[in-house]
């Protein structure tokens, strides 16, 4: 064995830098192994086509927690700030939201929204605070902290005021569908509004859940949508930059083949190419299906727990699109300047059910729903002068899609992705120099998610808090000495937000304090 | 004129219920019914020469014990016998069936995979302890968590004591069968298409959602909770169909002292200075009463029943917006003779058993598509029973009574009226797929009666022909059934009072509602609880 380590981070994702950079803050000498050859994990921006670069996974940054932040310092450049979003319709009357204002819709809907809006950021907000703490264990013998933690979250729902508390425990299990068809009329805002509750998910707007999805998408900057300067890697080099600083070594290109368990505790790592690295922690960065069944091997742990993480429902439904386009597409009733907005199509509510209906049977949908951006009208640095890249989340692609994924099966929904485009923007098919699809199936060979699921696991009530990544281990130290995950497959999930790194830090330091 | 202590709106088995708890407290009630026989939807019709139908209900197995034995319903006439098992028709001529017997049960299984039979044993124990914990609750009133009364913070306490008292894991399995999906659930035991199709259905029936919508493992609890002769999970034929409960309730409520009038429909609760002074029927007559209890679903009370005036605009909203959605119908059959199943055995006790034709879960969760483009299912979820081949009083000898089960079927078709043609087209959707599998069966339909959620709301008054009286989602359980903040059974006016299954515990042949209710009405009026308690552990 070659250096001795106090914690070795598996996988430089944005939440293992946080994790790293964290632990290495509090003193510990840390080691961050890479697949890759670059640092970020689904938060990276590379180049697709030459001369043009994209976001190649994430692609909007509205969940990054301000804990996260402050923690680190970190620091970097945005490209566009506070972005609307702009729901298509193919007739030129789109409907126009950011904050709480909403426009092209009547005023009972815009009253409506803003009172929505209101009482949405104010339970995303009780939620905020959860997501910034480990879960507590729900057990006769948990600790005092555990149950200070309980008291203090029915305190919290119980200083909301009795109707808003009626109302959050009345809204925060069912679907959005229903609370969306009893406020508003406009089909576009209420198709727009069931996309943000739906994306990255495996559910349709009338799926109970997506009150909490949607939630959660507005906890932390309460929806407010920025784009970092070059793409997602600003925010990874600056994560890295703030692990560096702090002293954590970081190598790239080094895939780990399997944490070495020893007498039933995590004692370090091997890379793939036979080298070795001891620490008495590891933190898994990978998600929890990866981290269990695959680095860890299934006969090291007990069968009840391998059984749950065989359990957990990890299959991605979101594809993404990247077009190298030499100008911008014609969209009727756009201006020039609306460009750096963010975009949805999704009509009304019932097509993103209707979109989603095709993936409960394992097939694409026929009219897909998206959320399109053109991140090189703000960045230059992102496409050759006058020319431009288009970067879209495109769903429903399940990642087990019956007649299997394939360069067939992919350019089908490719090729059915822009012809729906086309009905928004009648030049886009000419304008295309280049077109990469990455199916949930890429994403997970590219970015090593397994199900290509970019929350590391389905996002719903059952697999929330108390049960995620499984119940029992949601405290982030899996039941293996020295194991910890610090993931998007761990409270609270996924997205840029950084959350689970930062908990799973905290939760390190503060159990071997505890030692 | 006389004044009433009570009077119930609704002779379906909650209103009875509720009405002989009152009775036996020793308050002078009347219980009024709009239809000119009684039952609501527990009832049995003589529409077709000798043949009684179990038109709406048409199993039982949620009755509460504790009301069974404390109205002394089996001295009122009502015997429940216990039927055998289920089976699913495939499309490959095979079929699934499903057994009491534990070793025939797992032999059965074990023909499709035997890791599945396996885990048959697993899977029952873990949905049969759901069933234990929710069972505690079923005879309670639920609390209110944004009340600080004594009451409130005790019955909290009871329901933190009953979760903590669950070993950690049990706590995090309840967390998450209480918000999953059946499929999912379902998929972490089981691996055959057909075995999950099979227990799938439990998970849906009477619900406006699909099998993989979340929330969708708790319905199951629906159909599991329930006990024949104290056999939990079993279920039962009521001799002489269905309304042989709401009969056996009545006879129990009036040998109580409690008075009865059929063709009395409520037109207005009739309330004065805040308070309620009593209902006025459809006929014009007015009666009164300190207190007015209705076993209509909350829609039909507020909505209908009331006048806007007298209610606050955020409690009419919420009762507009109430979830209460038409998902299912309902195909009555006078038959002949016994059809042949000829993928069955000769003379299989699965004939005496609940038989399904649905055999994938794809299957299954396309009919809720249909649904949601608002029409009735193309390939529906049908639950059939013949319940005559254990119960000879339902029709004559050697002819039979078949009750279908449909789901789904939608209140409005594409958002209008049902016309005739479209009802004929809906009974010819489930005739035809039942004929898949048996060839003699068109020929043996003497008579069929086809109920469309508009026709179960006309006739039972069930609002959209919900068999719950509201959806079973997490924003209509527990404290949040049936409004938050309206859940003990306490309506929005003074002496209002409601007890359908609108209220805790929810729908389904249960007459826990009705007793809950009554348990409120009492500690109001100060008067001594004569509800019974629930049975401690088995």
């Amino acid at each position: 064995m070659n250096d001795r380590y106090d914690a070795i981070v598996v996988g430089a994702g944005h939440n293992g830098l946080v994790c790293a950079s964290l632990l290495a803050k509090a003193g510990r000498k840390v080691l961050v192994l890479e697949a890759k050859d670059q640092v970020g994990g689904a938060a990276i921006t590379r180049t697709f086509a030459e001369g043009y670069s994209v976001s190649a996974c994430a692609h909007l940054l509205y969940q990054l927690q301000p804990q996260v932040r402050k923690d680190l310092g970190l620091e970097f450049d945005v490209s566009s700030e506070q972005m609307g979003t702009i729901a298509l319709s193919p007739d030129g009357n789109h409907v126009r939201y950011n904050g709480n204002e909403v426009s092209g819709t009547s005023d009972e809907d815009a009253a409506s929204y803003k009172d929505f809006y209101r009482r949405m950021t104010r339970f995303a907000d009780l939620l905020q605070t959860y997501l910034n703490k480990t879960p507590p264990r729900l057990a006769k013998d948990a600790s005092l902290s555990d149950l200070l933690t309980l008291v203090r979250l029915g305190f919290d729902v119980r200083r909301l005021g009795k109707v808003e508390m009626q109302e959050f425990l009345r809204l925060i299990g069912i679907n959005i569908y229903d609370e969306l068809v009893e406020r508003f009329e406009s089909g576009l805002l209420k198709g727009a509004l069931s996309l943000d509750a739906v994306l990255g998910t495996h559910l349709g707007p009338r799926s109970p859940n997506t009150i909490l999805t949607y939630l959660y998408r507005l906890a932390g900057s309460h929806g407010t949508i920025s784009a970092p300067a070059g793409g997602m890697s600003a925010v990874s080099e600056a994560l890295a930059h703030s692990a560096r600083d702090n002293g954590a070594t970081i190598r790239t290109g080094m895939p780990v083949k399997k944490i070495i368990i020893e007498n039933g505790r995590a004692a370090g790592v091997e890379t793939e190419n036979g080298e070795q690295f001891s620490s008495w922690l590891v933190v898994s960065n990978a998600d929890p299906k990866t981290t269990i069944m695959r680095l860890v091997s299934a006969r090291n742990v007990e069968t009840g727990f391998t059984r749950r993480v065989h359990n957990i429902r990890m299959r991605g439904n979101a594809a993404k699109l990247h077009l190298a386009l030499d100008g911008l597409p014609h969209i009727k009733g756009i201006e020039k300047g609306e460009y750096g907005e963010r975009f949805v199509v999704a009509p009304d509510e019932n097509y993103v059910e209707r979109a989603f209906n095709a993936a409960k049977y394992g097939e694409t949908s026929t009219k897909p729903v998206f959320e399109i951006t053109f991140p090189s009208f703000r960045d230059s640095s992102l496409a050759p002068t006058g020319k431009h890249v288009l970067s879209a989340i495109v769903q429903y692609a399940p990642y087990a899609l019956r007649e299997g994924w394939s360069d067939e099966t992919r350019q089908a929904f490719l090729d059915r992705a822009i012809a729906t485009l086309g009905e928004y923007m009648p030049d886009l098919k000419q304008r295309i120099s280049a077109a990469e699809m990455l199916t949930p199936a890429d994403i997970e060979k590219e970015f090593l998610i397994t199900g290509g699921h970019w929350h590391h696991g389905e996002l719903s009530l059952d697999q929330f808090l108390f049960t995620r990544p499984v119940g029992g281990a949601a405290q982030y130290a899996m039941p293996l000495d020295g194991l910890y995950l610090c993931g998007a497959g761990a409270h609270p999930g996924g997205g840029v937000s950084g959350a689970a790194g930062r908990n799973a830090a905290r939760a390190i330091l503060k159990r071997e304090k505890a030692a | 004129m006389k004044t009433y202590d009570a009077i119930v709106i609704g002779a379906g088995h909650n209103g009875l219920t509720n009405a002989a708890y009152l009775a036996k407290s020793g308050l002078d009630v009347l219980c009024v019914e709009k239809n000119d026989y009684i039952g609501g939807a527990t009832v049995s019709r003589n529409l077709y020469k000798d043949w009684y139908y179990s038109n709406y209900s048409y199993v039982c197995s949620l009755l509460r014990p504790e009301i069974y034995r404390d109205l002394e319903l089996a001295r009122h006439g009502l015997q429940v016998t216990p039927y055998g098992g289920g089976s699913v028709f495939m499309e490959n001529g095979d079929y699934l069936g499903s057994y009491p017997d534990e070793e025939v049960h797992h032999r059965e299984y074990a023909r499709f995979s035997q890791a599945d039979a396996d885990a048959y044993e697993r899977y029952s124990a873990d949905t049969m302890r759901q069933c234990r914990f929710i069972r505690d609750f079923l005879l309670r009133t639920p609390p209110d968590p944004t009340s600080f009364k004594p009451r409130d913070l005790k019955e909290l306490a009871y329901l933190g004591k009953k979760f903590f008292e669950m070993s950690e894991q049990r706590m995090y399995d309840t967390i998450r069968f209480w918000t999953m999906s059946v499929a999912e659930y379902l998929d972490e035991y089981f691996e055959t298409d057909v075995i999950k199709a099979a227990l799938s259905g439990s998970g849906i029936i009477g619900t406006a959602l699909g099998i993989h919508s979340p929330g969708t493992a708790y319905v199951l609890l629906h159909h599991y909770m329930g006990e024949v002769d104290g056999n939990m999970g079993a279920w039962g034929f009521a001799r002489g169909g269905m309304g042989a409960v709401a009969d056996a309730i009545s006879k129990s409520y009036q040998s109580l002292g409690g008075e009865l009038r059929t063709d009395a429909g409520v037109d207005q609760i009739v309330v004065k200075n805040g308070k309620v002074k009593g209902v006025a029927l459809t006929s014009g007559e007015e009666i009164d009463s300190r207190i007015v209890v209705s076993a209509m679903d909350v829609k039909r009370t507020f909505l209908k029943c009331m006048d806007k005036s007298d209610l606050d605009p955020d409690f009419y909203h919420r009762v507009k917006h109430f979830k209460i959605r038409g998902s299912s119908g309902k195909v009555n059959i006078a038959l002949d003779g016994m059809p042949t199943f000829p993928a069955l055995p000769k003379n299989s006790p699965l004939l005496n058993g609940d038989m399904h034709f649905i055999d994938s879960m794809e299957r299954m969760e396309r009919a809720y598509d249909d649904w949601k483009e608002g029409t009735w299912s193309k390939d529906p979820y049908v639950d059939m029973v013949i319940p005559t081949t254990s119960d000879p009083t339902m029709a004559p000898p050697g002819k039979h009574f078949m009750s279908c089960f449909v789901q789904y079927c939608p209140a409005k078709v594409e958002g209008r009226e049902w016309t005739p043609e479209e009802r004929d087209q809906f009974g010819q959707t489930v005739i035809d797929q039942i004929a898949e599998y048996s060839p003699d069966f068109k020929d043996l339909i003497l008579h069929a009666e086809i109920r469309t959620p508009q026709d179960i709301e006309d006739e039972a008054g069930l609002t959209e022909g919900n068999i719950f009286h509201g959806e079973l989602t997490m924003d209509q359980l527990m404290f949040n059934r049936p409004i938050p903040g309206y859940a003990q059974y306490r309506g929005p006016v003074a002496g209002l009072y409601m007890c359908g299954s609108s209220t805790h515990p929810g729908g389904g042949v249960m007459s826990a509602p009705g007793c809950n209710a009554a348990r409120e009405i009492l500690f109001d009026l100060k008067r001594p609880d004569v509800t019974p308690l629930s049975f401690s552990e088995d």
